[in-house]
């Protein structure tokens, strides 16, 4: 059993509460921060702590708070991306649902060590209903004089919001965050500069995921430098993974950093297997945007050592054989699924979500998801396979954001590892009209 | 078309408004857009021009946010829209199939309303359950681990209550 620093009460049924929350140890770090450490000195444990940006990039969380620029006078915001939306990724909700006050404390110390006034939580606005849980739990935090004026008779200020959005992935990323908040379109902005010298409303500004946030807690009240013991290497502390797919126990996991893949698909404490005592065909382990590994890359890194749930084991081997930790969205594939429509349907997905800047991401998105339909629905032709790769190559790095590339590693990846079952299907395409696709719905549009 | 949002709404708007600085109005537009198509069911010119005048912005800064956002509609809607998630993990998981029953149930093609007026089935993108599929949301509710049973259950109670009223 793994230590859990975030999941730790999460089935107290009172969590959810300001008092529950209290009981079982909650809103401790901030006497210990707001009356006994310099804003510094927070940010140095949070160095110390080696935790990284837990919403994909992986980025150190201490690093980028350092780059908030001081030498203006402008107001400094801290903004929670909740805006939680690559598929497969469904980790950042539990937290927020069930243990909301652990994401305000961890904001009330954030904001400290980076000198913030005002901050806000941005979320999706499909989690209205988190949203309310949320703005209760603040309501409450208010009360007990946790935030506003004179936290805890510290002399210091924060003011907290939780914003909605409504309904773009795009939002996801930090800059198209700032313009969503700022009341616009979620169009990301061109870097430099960088959100920490100029973000929203031109004001220095940090971007930092729930669970990011969310671990700022333990950190503090263990020390950086016990944090950074659990894990391996590089990647330390803890990680919360949301399983789903072909799996027996679909859910969110907080894992020390370097289990074994292949204990956690297969024990009983974690995924516990494949549904249906079927074989594992495939992984995408963190998040839509990531690699698909296939079984006979999954468990080994290219040494024969066992892959583990780090990011750099994850990532060993490159793209060539390997993948990303990403946001820890992991999705598993039995042996009956399909690759071509799988990839169909992530390329569907990016290019609903593309904001239409940058002409490779608004258009290729749209020309590989129709190649990809087509070849999935029996009218491909071979020469649509390297075309699909020609596309994504085009697109790869040639965007604003980094949309473009989650658009096109994971075609890339599919043709790389999965070939042949592009290949099936433009040669027999009879068989796979008729096969397994039990529903076979036109090409769809939202029109709505 | 002089609209006046209701006063709950009114209330709503202005709480969210001051979330920000007062030069800071526009910042305010998802969640007001949010708050009045709860109210209206959908946001029509009018609807939108009001947004406007509220936060005093121009028309357009409102309509290219209400068009690029899918949550927002720009069109009328059943009173109950259906938004089953259609993203990979779900589709894995037997959501081509919901949606596909869904469509029997109701006599409806996703994008389409019931001739009473009653549902909207439409398609998302990932909405963050993957791990509870299939699924979808209906207002601010999401509904997990479908079966047909439950969806049965779902519409039973949802169309009684709207003979209720």
């Amino acid at each position: 059993m793994g230590r859990k620093l975030l999941l730790e009460n999460i089935e107290k049924p009172d969590i959810h509460t300001i008092d529950g929350y209290i009981k079982y140890g909650g809103y401790r770090s901030l006497d210990k921060v707001l009356k006994g450490m310099s804003p510094d000195e927070v940010t140095e444990e949070v160095k110390t702590s080696g935790l990284r940006g837990r919403g994909g990039a992986g980025f150190s969380t201490g690093l980028k708070w350092t780059f908030i620029d001081k030498s203006t006078d402008k107001p400094r915001y801290l903004l929670c991306n909740a805006d939680e939306s690559e598929p497969g990724t469904f980790k950042d909700r539990l937290l927020m649902e069930k243990n909301p006050h652990l994401l305000i404390e961890g904001m009330i110390l954030s904001s400290y060590a980076l000198g913030c006034h005002t901050a806000y939580i941005y979320i999706r606005g499909e989690y209205m209903f988190i949203l309310r849980i949320l703005e209760r739990a603040i309501q409450e935090a208010y009360a007990k004089g946790f935030l506003g004026q004179n936290i805890n008779g510290s002399g210091y200020n924060l003011d907290l919001y939780v914003h909605p959005g409504a309904g773009a992935y795009i939002c996801g990323e930090e800059t198209a965050l700032i313009e969503s908040l700022e009341g616009k379109r979620g169009n990301p902005r061109i870097k430099p500069p960088f959100p920490a010298v100029s973000g929203l409303w031109d004001c220095p500004t940090i971007v930092n995921n729930v669970e990011s946030i969310a671990a700022v807690v333990p950190i503090i009240m263990m020390g950086g430098a016990e944090y950074a013991k659990i894990g391996i290497g590089r990647s330390t502390g803890t990680k919360l993974i949301s399983a789903s797919g072909n799996i027996n126990n679909p859910g969110v996991y907080e894992i020390e950093m370097g289990v074994p893949v292949e204990e956690f698909i297969y024990s009983d404490e974690y995924c516990g297997g494949i549904k249906g005592g079927l074989d594992i065909k495939a992984c995408v382990p963190g998040g839509s945007s990531v690699p698909i590994l296939p079984k006979s890359l999954l468990f080994k890194e290219s040494n024969g050592s066992p892959r583990l749930m780090t990011y750099e084991s994850l990532s060993e081997g490159g793209f060539q054989t390997g993948s990303m930790l990403g946001s820890g969205g992991f999705i598993v594939y039995d042996e009956q699924q399909c690759i071509v429509r799988n990839t169909w349907n992530f390329a569907r997905f990016y290019h609903h979500e593309s904001c239409g800047q940058c002409s490779p991401c608004r258009e290729g998105t749209g020309w590989m998801e129709r190649v990809l339909h087509n070849i999935e629905y029996g009218h491909g032709k071979e020469e649509d396979i390297d075309l699909l790769w020609d596309i994504q190559r085009r697109i790869e790095g040639n965007t604003i954001c980094p949309l473009g590339d989650a658009a096109a590693w994971p075609v890339a990846a599919a043709i790389r590892h999965f070939r042949h079952e592009f290949e099936y299907h433009v040669k027999y395409p009879h068989r796979v009209k008729d096969a397994d696709h039990v529903y076979q719905p036109e090409m769809k549009y939202q029109t709505v | 078309m002089n609209i006046q949002f209701s006063q709950e709404s009114m209330s709503e708007i202005n709480r969210v408004i001051g979330h920000f600085p007062p030069i800071r109005k526009k910042s305010a537009l998802l969640p007001v857009l949010h708050i009045v198509q709860k109210e209206s069911g959908w946001l029509s010119p009018e609807v939108m021009d009001k947004v406007a005048e509220i936060l005093e912005i121009k028309p357009i800064e409102v309509y290219e946010v209400a068009t690029f956002y899918s949550m927002y509609h720009t069109k009328p809607v059943g009173k109950h829209v259906i938004e089953v998630c259609q993203t990979g993990p779900c589709m894995i998981c037997g959501a081509d199939k919901t949606i596909a029953y869904i469509e029997t149930k109701l006599g409806i093609k996703v994008g389409e309303t019931t001739a009473d007026g009653l549902f909207t089935l439409k398609t998302v993108e990932c909405l963050g359950a993957c791990g509870y599929a299939p699924m979808f949301q209906i207002g601010e509710q999401y509904y997990e681990n479908l079966t047909e049973e439950k969806i049965d259950d779902i519409i039973r109670q949802l169309s009684s209550n709207a003979n209720n009223i």
